[in-house]
């Protein structure tokens, strides 16, 4: 919370950033709001909408900018539209440059060079024109769409469904998943089940914290740790030095893990979510490296950097149903399914209920939140809990199909994370997995292709790229989407009042 | 608080008594000696209040007096150096609310709208007061999932609330509709929806007729003399004399963050140091005759806004 702290706040105290409706915290908003306010009252006509200067069903066009009269093709040299193609040219250049020949320290131009007079220049140029053709084409056939549908189509904020994404297209996309693996080589299964799969698990689970409490965690994977460390404890005497005294399947070490994580991320939030957004991912930051270190260091504890190995695959056997998971990917890979379809249903349910609701108050306006009787802490708490269990949950997962080493737990994969949730679409469940599955994807595709180090110049790209043309992700979900396009309007987001939002700035 | 909780429902009920039948001098509210520094600025010096259940009690005063900062004491969004506040919930013991949380505050039934309306904007009107019934429900996050009985019960409650609480402040037909894509107007009524379906049993209201037009501020007495009639007394910030006279009870003038005037709106009206105070500040902002301010006119309650 924003909230002075008690006691007598001192002069220097940053009043802007405490005032909840009044105060000086307004006194700034007052000039600038004054003029589209006061029109209220003052006019004349008596228009009961004051807030005209930021009217979102006003008539500017669908990207907030002016309305174009009709087509012209001089749009398509406005100065917007040659800034993206210069983009795109610069990442052809620079795509042509990485993916042609490797350079070496005597001659470190001449990589460059070589790669720019070969052929596969003109390749990457085209392919940037030509993207951008279609993007400019796609903009302006939605334009005209929009342009023609404009007197009957409903304003930003009439009524809209309850459900995302029709079912019909989730199922499709489902049944795309369940036969993918089946025309793929055995690599590629394995990739499928241990990054994207995973990944997808685990984005889902930051996808609560940052997607709807609009909390940024950027220790998310220590919690993963959590669970695979945990199921290296209970399932194996042998994995590392530190173990049970007795042994457990994995199966039953689901619950458990659940429950560490859950705690872990309750201790750590407790004390932690009281901070504003950025300290919050100081110190996220801080509790990932932490148990990096931990997990690398502590080596008759945890084995140290050589990792722990051993612990038993998956097996069942209750109810008649007696079935092992063994080195093939495949059931693997189908148990993922079954667990991803599973928890995007549970949180689709829970973001539609109070719950999701309130997260969305506190991403929204914390302030108003609170005053509305929401617990703010609380529910922070619960997003932090909630997302951690998952990442357990997946850890269990990720440890008892494969070996694994503190490695999968550094800060380049809490950062993954953070990038396929956002690359995927902040708050949309069917964008996050989707989103894992295209830069899980890209790694792989990249994986013989060009040198591990360069890998991540890729994924940079790409990343700036969706950022400058589709900021809200690949599949927004459409309460975000909406914020997103209020606040570009100027509307709403508890920080257009000069209030730091304590959630995270994303 | 669940005990409450049935008949809190944020729909005003029958059931309740009516003001009139309440005893005089049940007080739902009493704050003594409220001080409030920011700094080298006090905007709150001393002010001491008792609100009755069931009365609507107007606090007036210039640009500044500390309402505002009155109203965020009282619902814990800042915190006193000095004073303390008693409040009297439905059918419970006092409470002291100075050093509650103010999601706890609502919860014991003191609800809030603000000066600059703050509505969850990317939420649909209905979204955002059904965060207001959903407050005292009690299922969590497996009830949620599993989509449990109580848990579906409870989220009927809370839309059915929700709706009629739309319906109450003249909003039904904005159900579905972005609370940002609302005109002006109805933004403060369905912040007002927001605030009633938490339940209270205190509704403080911070001038909710600034930047209405005038056939709104008529119909928007209508609604705060139609919310008191159910049993909910409301504490009233406002500049707009006409909206005062017509529905308040009593008034409380503060100017420099001391109360300098309380009594019925006619006897406020003519007390020499409130007219004093509000030439003074008319001079200071260089507006035009402070009486104009007393004797109401629409233009009168955006001063604050010109400044
Ligand atoms: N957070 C804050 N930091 C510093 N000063 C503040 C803060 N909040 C209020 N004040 C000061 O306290 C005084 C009273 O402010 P307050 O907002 O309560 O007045 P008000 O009576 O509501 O005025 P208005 O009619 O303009 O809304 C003002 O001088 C204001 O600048
Ligand atoms: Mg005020």
């Amino acid at each position: 919370m924003s909230v002075p702290p008690p006691g007598p706040p001192a002069a220097s105290d940053q009043p802007a950033a405490s005032g909840p409706g009044g105060g000086a915290a307004t006194v700034p908003l007052r000039v600038t709001e004054s003029p589209a306010r006061s029109a209220g009252p003052s006019d004349p006509t008596g228009s009961s909408d004051p807030t005209g200067s930021s009217d979102p069903t006003g008539s500017s066009g669908p990207d907030g900018g002016p309305a174009r009269p009709a087509w012209h093709p001089a749009v398509l040299f406005t100065r917007a539209r040659l800034r993206q193609l210069g983009v795109l040219l610069l990442v052809g250049v620079l795509a042509a440059i990485v993916t042609g020949p490797t350079g070496n320290s005597d001659k470190p131009l001449q990589a460059a060079k070589d790669s720019i007079i070969d052929v596969r220049i003109v390749l990457y140029l085209g392919l940037a024109v030509a993207l951008w053709v279609v993007l400019v084409l796609g903009a302006e056939l939605r334009g005209a769409l929009e342009r023609v549908s404009a007197p009957v189509r409903a304003p930003i904020g009439a009524a809209y469904g309850r459900r995302g994404a029709p079912i019909v297209l989730n199922l499709v996309l489902l049944a795309i998943a369940i036969v993918a693996p089946m025309v793929v080589s055995t690599a590629a299964q394995q990739s499928m089940v241990n990054d994207i799969g995973i990944y997808a698990l685990l984005a889902l689970g930051l996808n609560v914290v940052v997607g709807y409490a609009g909390l940024l965690d950027l220790g998310y994977i220590a919690f993963f740790a959590i669970g695979a460390y945990a199921t290296a404890y209970f399932s194996s005497q042998t994995a590392m030095p530190w173990h049970a005294p007795f042994t457990l399947n994995p199966f039953f070490v689901f619950p458990i893990a659940l429950v560490l994580a859950a705690l872990a991320g309750v201790i750590l939030g407790a004390p932690t979510l009281r901070l504003r957004g950025d300290y919050l991912a100081i110190v996220t930051l801080g509790f990932g490296e932490i148990i990096h270190l931990v997990a690398n260091n502590a080596d008759n504890v945890t084995n140290g950097a050589r990792g722990a190995f051993g612990v038993p695959h998956l097996s069942i056997d209750l109810l008649g149903i007696d079935y092992k998971w063994g080195i093939d990917p495949l059931p693997y890979y189908y148990l993922l399914i079954v667990i991803i379809v599973g928890v995007m249903i549970a949180f689709g349910r829970l973001e539609r209920s109070r719950i999701g609701r309130s997260w969305a108050a506190i991403r929204e306006d914390e302030i108003a939140a609170e005053a509305t009787g929401v617990a703010t802490l609380r529910m922070k708490l619960l997003a932090f809990a909630i997302g951690a269990s998952v990442s357990g949950f997946a850890g269990v997962l990720f440890a008892s199909k494969q070996f694994f080493n503190p490695q999968s737990f550094s800060l380049q994969a809490s950062f993954f994370v953070v990038a396929v949730v956002i690359f995927g679409g902040m708050g949309s469940r069917l964008g996050v997995v989707v989103g894992a599955v295209v830069l899980q994807g890209l790694a792989f595709y990249l994986r013989d292709k060009v040198p591990p180090a360069d890998r991540y110049i890729y994924f940079g790209a790409v990343i700036v790229i969706m950022m400058i043309f589709r900021p809200q992700g690949l599949v927004p979900s459409r309460r975000r989407r909406r914020e997103i396009q209020l606040a570009e309007e100027g509307i709403g987001a508890a920080d257009s009042l000069g209030v730091a939002p304590t959630g995270g700035q994303q | 608080m669940s005990r409450a909780g049935a008949h809190r429902s944020g729909v005003p009920v029958a059931r309740r008594p009516r003001a009139d039948e309440t005893a005089p001098g049940e007080l739902v509210v009493e704050a003594r000696d409220l001080a409030l520094r920011f700094g080298g600025v006090t905007s709150l010096d001393g002010v001491s209040l008792r609100q009755r259940r069931g009365e609507i009690l107007a606090v007036i005063g210039p640009n500044g007096a500390g309402k505002t900062s009155l109203f965020n004491c009282l619902t814990g969004a800042y915190r006193p150096q000095q004073g303390s506040v008693t409040f009297w919930p439905e059918q419970d013991r006092p409470t002291e609310l100075v050093g509650r949380r103010p999601h706890a505050i609502t919860r014991l039934g003191v609800a809030r709208t603000f000066q600059n309306i703050r509505l969850f904007p990317a939420l649909s009107a209905l979204e955002n007061v059904q965060i207001g019934t959903e407050v005292r429900q009690r299922y969590g996050p497996v009830g949620a999932i599993l989509g449990l009985p109580h848990a579906r019960r409870a989220e009927r409650d809370g839309v059915r609330q929700a709706l009629s609480l739309l319906d109450l402040v003249g909003l039904s037909h904005r159900t579905h509709e972005l609370a940002a894509s609302l005109p002006y107007g109805e933004q403060r009524r369905l912040e007002i929806a927001r605030a009633l379906g938490t339940g209270p049993s205190l509704l403080l209201l911070d001038e909710p007729a600034a930047g209405t037009n005038p056939a709104e501020k008529r119909d928007l007495a209508g609604l705060i003399t139609r919310i008191a009639g159910t049993g909910v007394s409301v504490l009233l910030i406002e500049h707009d004399m006409r909206l005062v006279m017509s529905v308040a009870t009593s008034v409380v003038v503060l100017n420099f963050g001391r109360v300098i005037a309380h009594g019925t709106p006619g006897e406020v009206q003519r007390d020499p140091a409130v007219i004093e105070a509000y030439l003074g500040v008319a001079d200071d902002t260089g507006g035009d005759a402070g009486g104009a301010d007393v004797q109401a006119g629409p233009g009168a309650a955006t001063r604050k806004d010109v400044r």
